[in-house]
């Protein structure tokens, strides 16, 4: 029994299937890389393990618990699986402290004195400490990507769930998002990221996920999917990455 | 003047002709509409003084339609300006620069259309001073005597204060009021179906009944009724739940698109950190949606403030009914112009009051960092 599990999930949005029977187990503190084309449903997968949105078929199960379908505390399972958005989503009428603080102190019922040392020790360790005060308007899309990534990790999830967070960025501060998420991925945080960065995915990644029209196609170490691709959808997608200068 | 098809048959001389005439009509146009400002301006202040008998309001008027007139005589200025600029044009033209022609051709036309613009406002306050003197200035003297004015200032004023107060507890009850309407709305899931629709009809029905009936049947229905604790409020309390009532349902909408004009990644975000549907309306999107909804949340206010003048259907001794008898008492209008002076002189703060506010929110979350 992996720590993370996802069996024969389906999904679909009205007529519009977007998750055909997706099955993929996730060991604890590994890193698992979702690609694929824009489409493929990477995005909404990460969405249905948060539970962001219900699932039509099949279940997932985290730690052994079924945590997919009625009756779930969706409260509680969003204490343990946090997820980074592509377009940061801070609120914008917040400090960055704020931004941090209000869950664990709303949530978890933290001392508000407790919550803001955590969030200052989590600044620190992003190269954000002299932010706390600042709102996201004042923020790059880097710095704002950073802020999210510790808003979730100051719920301490159990596993964290990164929805193409270096999409909506300028080239140039790629790095500085990436580099908090291999620091995380050596601590032994269980990550699954969907992304584009496939040179990032190669280096960081334990196991490669290739999802083509909702189903996973094909899976395994990134030196099998990069090196050795068996199936031909995988070799077309990955052929167009290494034209576009991706990998 | 240059036509089209003859610049057309001469591409050779310049890609873009300077069609001189434009400019020239505008001029002229300006000249004339300047020439009828002046002269409603002379004629308002000449009527000023002839028909006036010496007062207050004769000397202000006096001087106040004098003022007008050099306004109007200033307005030839720009005519002049024009002039000079469209000769320029011509020359510039005639020497073949066709850049320079074009420049000071447009110059000419723009200063036109400045000493237009300027017209319009002092022919409105002409024609305005016109009205106030028409029938002898009987418009004047009925809704602008000083004396009258003056008289009836104190009473009106201290009534006004009654206006004041059911306008503050109104919006105090509204705020509140109206998000727990919007809030319920928008309930989610099935549950919350048959309160959307309790919802709705609250907002249908208050929106559609004009609010002077809701005061009416407020005011003297509920005591006519003898309903417990609702008959012995009085018409102040009342006038304050009649509006409360009528604004609730109309700033409930308000509350509602602000909410539904908040992205729903913000509810991705709040939720996905493990907060309730509630605590993310508390803390996450409600408290953006009232910043964004401000300004039209204060015209609503602005609106109810002056429905407050609708109490004196119930007998309520506001500022209106106060003025009322006053001025039928001495059939003269002007103490009524007295109130409509106070709404007024509490209205211009407000809107000035919500764009500083508005404009700081703006700075504060886009400049500093």
């Amino acid at each position: 029994m992996a720590f993370l599990e996802l069996n024969d999930v389906e999904k679909s949005y009205g007529e519009n299937p977007v998750l055909r029977g997706v099955t993929l187990h996730i060991e604890k503190h590994q890193v698992v890389c979702l690609i694929g084309a824009s489409g493929c449903g990477k995005s909404t997968l990460l969405r249905c393990v948060n539970a962001l949105e219900e699932i039509q078929g099949g279940d997932i199960r985290l730690d052994g618990d079924v945590v997919s379908g009625e009756g779930i505390d969706v409260n509680a399972l969003r204490r343990k699986v946090g997820i980074v958005f592509q377009s940061f989503n801070l609120f914008p009428h917040m400090s960055v402290l704020n931004n941090v603080t209000l869950s664990p102190i709303r949530v978890l019922g933290r001392s508000r004195a407790d919550a803001e040392a955590q969030a200052r020790t989590l600044l620190k360790r992003v190269g954000l400490e002299e932010k706390a005060s600042a709102f996201p308007d004042q923020l790059s899309g880097g710095q704002q990507q950073r802020v999210a990534i510790i808003r979730a990790l100051a719920m301490n999830p159990e596993v964290l769930l990164l929805d193409e967070i270096t999409s909506a960025l300028d080239p140039e501060l790629v790095a500085e998002v990436l580099n908090i998420v291999r620091d995380l991925a050596e601590d032994g945080l269980t990550i699954i990221m969907a992304t584009h960065e496939m040179s990032f995915a190669q280096e960081v990644a334990d196991q490669i996920v290739f999802l083509h029209e909702g189903v996973v196609l094909e899976q395994g170490t990134p030196k099998e999917i990069f090196g050795a691709p068996t199936h031909e959808r995988t070799q077309v997608f990955l052929k167009k990455i290494v034209a576009a200068g991706r990998l | 003047m240059t036509s089209d098809s003859i610049s057309v048959a001469q591409p050779a001389r310049a890609a873009q002709p300077a069609p001189v005439g434009s400019a020239q009509n505008t001029l002229l146009a300006g000249f004339l509409f300047s020439l009828v400002t002046v002269g409603l301006a002379v004629y308002a202040c000449y009527l000023t003084i002839i028909v006036a008998e010496t007062g207050i309001w004769t000397l202000v008027l006096g001087a106040a339609t004098g003022i007008v007139v050099l306004l109007a005589i200033g307005t030839f200025v720009p005519l002049i300006r024009g002039v000079k600029q469209q000769a320029r044009s011509t020359r510039a033209a005639a020497n073949g620069d066709v850049v320079e022609a074009r420049t000071y051709r447009s110059r000419a036309a723009h200063s036109a259309w400045v000493a237009l613009g300027s017209c319009l406002p002092i022919v409105f306050i002409a024609v305005f001073t016109l009205f106030l003197l028409a029938n002898d200035h009987a418009v004047q003297t009925t809704f602008f005597d000083a004396s009258f004015m003056a008289k009836s200032v104190r009473d009106v004023t201290i009534a006004f204060g009654e206006n004041i107060k059911i306008a503050l507890l109104a919006e105090i009850l509204v705020l509140g009021w109206a998000l727990f309407i919007a809030l319920a709305r928008l309930m989610p899931t099935d549950a919350g179906r048959p309160i959307r629709w309790l919802a709705t009809a609250y907002v249908d029905v208050f929106r559609a009944i004009p609010s002077i009936i809701v005061i009416y049947l407020v005011g003297f229905g509920l005591p006519l009724a003898g309903v417990p604790l609702l008959s012995d409020l009085g018409p102040t309390w009342s006038a304050v739940l009649a509006l409360t009532l009528t604004y609730g349902a109309y700033v409930a909408e308000v509350y509602r698109a602000g909410i539904e004009g908040i992205h729903w990644s913000q509810v991705s975000a709040a939720r996905s950190l493990g907060l309730s549907y509630g605590k993310t309306m508390r803390f996450v999107i409600v408290p953006q949606a009232v910043r964004k909804v401000t300004p039209p949340l204060l015209n609503d206010f602005i609106g109810l403030q002056k429905d407050t003048a609708l109490v004196t259907v119930i007998g309520t001794v506001d500022a209106f009914t106060q003025a009322k008898i006053y001025s039928s008492n001495y059939f003269n209008l002007s103490s009524v112009t007295v109130v409509a002076i106070l709404f007024i002189i509490i209205t211009i703060p407000q809107t000035r009051f919500v764009d500083r506010l508005l404009a700081r929110d703006a700075r504060r979350q886009m400049s500093k960092g």
